[in-house]
């Protein structure tokens, strides 16, 4: 049985650039997440409501579609006076889910990054390539999410699907 | 393969999720140089067969530019390092040197141009 691809709902999802160590910084996430502040490499939450760190100086954070602008405005009033940039992504990238117990192989195929339950488990956010593609990924429910560019989402998820129907090498 | 340790995020990246970047420390010669040092600052590169420093960038993942200790012929990685640093850290020198005797990069020191026969 071969794990199911799917384009998800539309996410809500902001980018937050700024210093991860300062206080406000913080404390405006968690407030705004509910969630703990990502470490490195991590996610915190879920792709409905949760917090995935990108890079050193950069968070992109998940909230309902409907509630991006309030969310938005909430940052913005949070770090005022501080150096930071808030946007809204929403529309930068697709998340497409992979629903199946295969789901690790399905993007190891793809992907040179090391997925190997010891190394990648749940709670972990690796940005990477898959085949040609910038994809970011991440274990979540019965299966994985993955994230890239809007404008590569057909090629994406026919991507993804030719992986999933191939099956599982068996070597996790 | 070639698989760089990223500073930044500590990501072991392949070679195929980074960006080459060319030589690493070179020294901008820009408005008041001579024209033989602009020369050499935009076309003369030491191009080694042996241990080089080189920028890279981790284009598929934390986005960042660092730079990297390696040898050129046996792909041998001596370290990486932020690309914020102006020489090596101590620890790659200190391998590079005891791995390669010999070897002394001079980094910002870009090989001098030739002269032109």
């Amino acid at each position: 049985m071969a794990d199911a691809v799917t384009l998800a709902e539309p996410l809500g999802m902001i980018g937050l650039r700024g210093d991860h160590g300062d206080e406000r910084v913080r404390a405006a996430v968690v407030g705004l997440t509910g969630t703990a502040f990502p470490e490195r490499l991590r996610i915190e939450g879920t792709s409905q409501r949760g917090v995935a760190w990108m890079s050193p100086d950069e968070l992109l954070i998940f909230v309902p579609r409907s509630e991006v602008a309030l969310a938005v405005d909430r940052l913005a009033t949070d770090l005022a006076g501080l150096h930071h940039l808030v946007t809204d992504v929403s529309d930068m990238r697709v998340c497409v889910r992979i629903e199946g117990p295969d789901a690790r192989e399905v993007l190891a195929k793809l992907s040179p990054a090391d997925l190997h339950p010891d190394v990648f488990g749940p709670g972990l956010f690796r940005r990477s390539r898959l085949g040609q593609l910038a994809a970011a990924f991440w274990l979540e429910g019965e299966g994985a999410r993955v994230i890239c560019f809007r404008s590569v989402a057909d090629y994406a998820v026919a991507l993804l699907r030719q992986s999933a129907a191939d099956g599982a090498v068996g070597h996790f | 393969m070639l698989t760089l340790t990223c500073p930044h995020c500590g990501v072991q990246a392949d070679e195929t999720e980074l960006l080459p970047g060319g030589e690493a420390h070179l020294k901008r010669h820009g408005p008041g140089s001579s024209e033989e040092e602009f020369e050499g600052y935009l076309f003369h590169r030491q191009n080694p067969k042996g241990p080089h420093l080189e920028r890279w960038r981790h284009a598929f993942g934390c986005g960042k530019w660092f730079l990297a200790a390696r040898d050129t012929v046996t792909m041998q990685v001596f370290g990486t390092y932020p690309a914020s640093l102006a020489t090596p850290t101590d620890e790659i020198r200190r391998r590079a040197g005891v791995e390669r005797p010999g070897w002394g990069f001079e980094p910002g020191v870009p090989g001098e141009p030739e002269a032109v026969e």
